[in-house]
């Protein structure tokens, strides 16, 4: 196990690169949801909006 | 392909897609992460190092794959002013900065054990960051125009003009021989690498092509709503007053 995380003694560079991929893929991706979530809820207060005011 | 110009439609052929693309996303990142840590060997130059070319190749394929998708969708919104062509220039453009991001520190990571030194003004190097910030160049502009419509002519005539870059990284390696090493998988007489690491190369590719998928489907949700917002906005700034 130890064997595994040392990476033959690359550990630092490995796991770096693994670390900083998984961060920025997470990242990017949960914040597109959330970005799309918010802008599906702007169209719906809109469309609200529009059917109250007229 | 004109049945998708329609924002309704196309949204609901992202929604048909999407459940699959995240399986197939998340049945090949567990394979390609298995292959690239378990079931392949150390390099016998390299050791463990190698694992880092699982994620360090599939980015920079990546990085040139969306560019072009980016570049396909500005042409066709400079020519045939379709408008959701416009909105998937938009969508690409933050998947390929983050991809070009982590092919130059992925690279990094493994330079610095391999070559002794983390960067070096190769032709690879630097023309891969040139395409770095042609990405940002390009989200710059929509940011910059307050004119939408003159911000997407802009960003779509920069996507285009950086389209010479691309085949500049493809043949760096052979034009300027210095420190990265030339293409060992996509090269004419086939893939130089061992299967065992050929695997995990591919497995991690197919993984991230399929998590483009998904990010880009909603990503281009995202841009069609934002783009019927600033459609209902222009309309109440325009309507008569008193009209409420």
């Amino acid at each position: 196990m130890a064997d595994f995380f040392d990476m033959g003694g690359y550990a630092a560079f490995v796991w770096a690169a693994y670390g900083l991929s998984a961060v920025a893929l997470v990242g990017l991706a949960l914040s597109s949801r959330k970005q799309l979530k918010k802008s599906a809820e702007d169209v719906e207060a809109a469309r609200a909006r529009r059917k109250g005011g007229s | 392909m004109h049945r998708f110009a329609n924002p309704a439609q196309f949204n609901r052929l992202a929604d048909a897609i999407l459940p699959w693309a995240i399986g197939a996303m998340v049945l090949l990142f567990a394979a390609g992460l298995y292959t690239a840590f378990f079931a392949s060997p150390p390099d016998y130059q390299q050791g463990e190092s190698v694992r880092v070319m699982y994620i360090h190749a599939p980015a920079a394929w990546m990085a040139m794959f969306i560019y072009m998708v980016m570049a396909v969708a500005s042409f066709t919104a400079l020519v045939w002013r379709h408008p959701l062509a416009l909105l998937a220039g938009r969508a690409t453009a933050p998947l390929g900065a983050m991809f070009t991001a982590l092919a130059l520190l992925t690279g990094m990571l493994w330079g610095k054990p391999m070559w002794g030194t983390y960067w070096v003004w190769d032709g690879r190097l630097t023309s891969v960051l040139i395409l770095f910030f042609l990405y940002l160049g390009y989200m710059a502009l929509w940011q910059s125009v307050e004119d939408e419509e003159k911000a997407g002519r802009a960003a779509s005539i920069l996507a285009l003009v950086g389209v010479v870059n691309i085949p500049i990284i493809k043949f760096s390696v052979d034009w300027w021989s210095t420190l990265h090493q030339p293409a060992s998988v996509i090269r004419l007489d086939g893939p130089t690498i061992d299967g065992s690491m050929l695997l995990p190369l591919l497995l991690m590719a197919a993984a991230y092509q399929a998590y483009f998928i998904v990010v880009f489907l909603w990503r281009m949700k995202l841009e069609i709503n934002r783009r019927k917002l600033a459609v209902a906005r222009q309309a109440m700034m325009h309507a008569p007053v008193g009209a409420e």
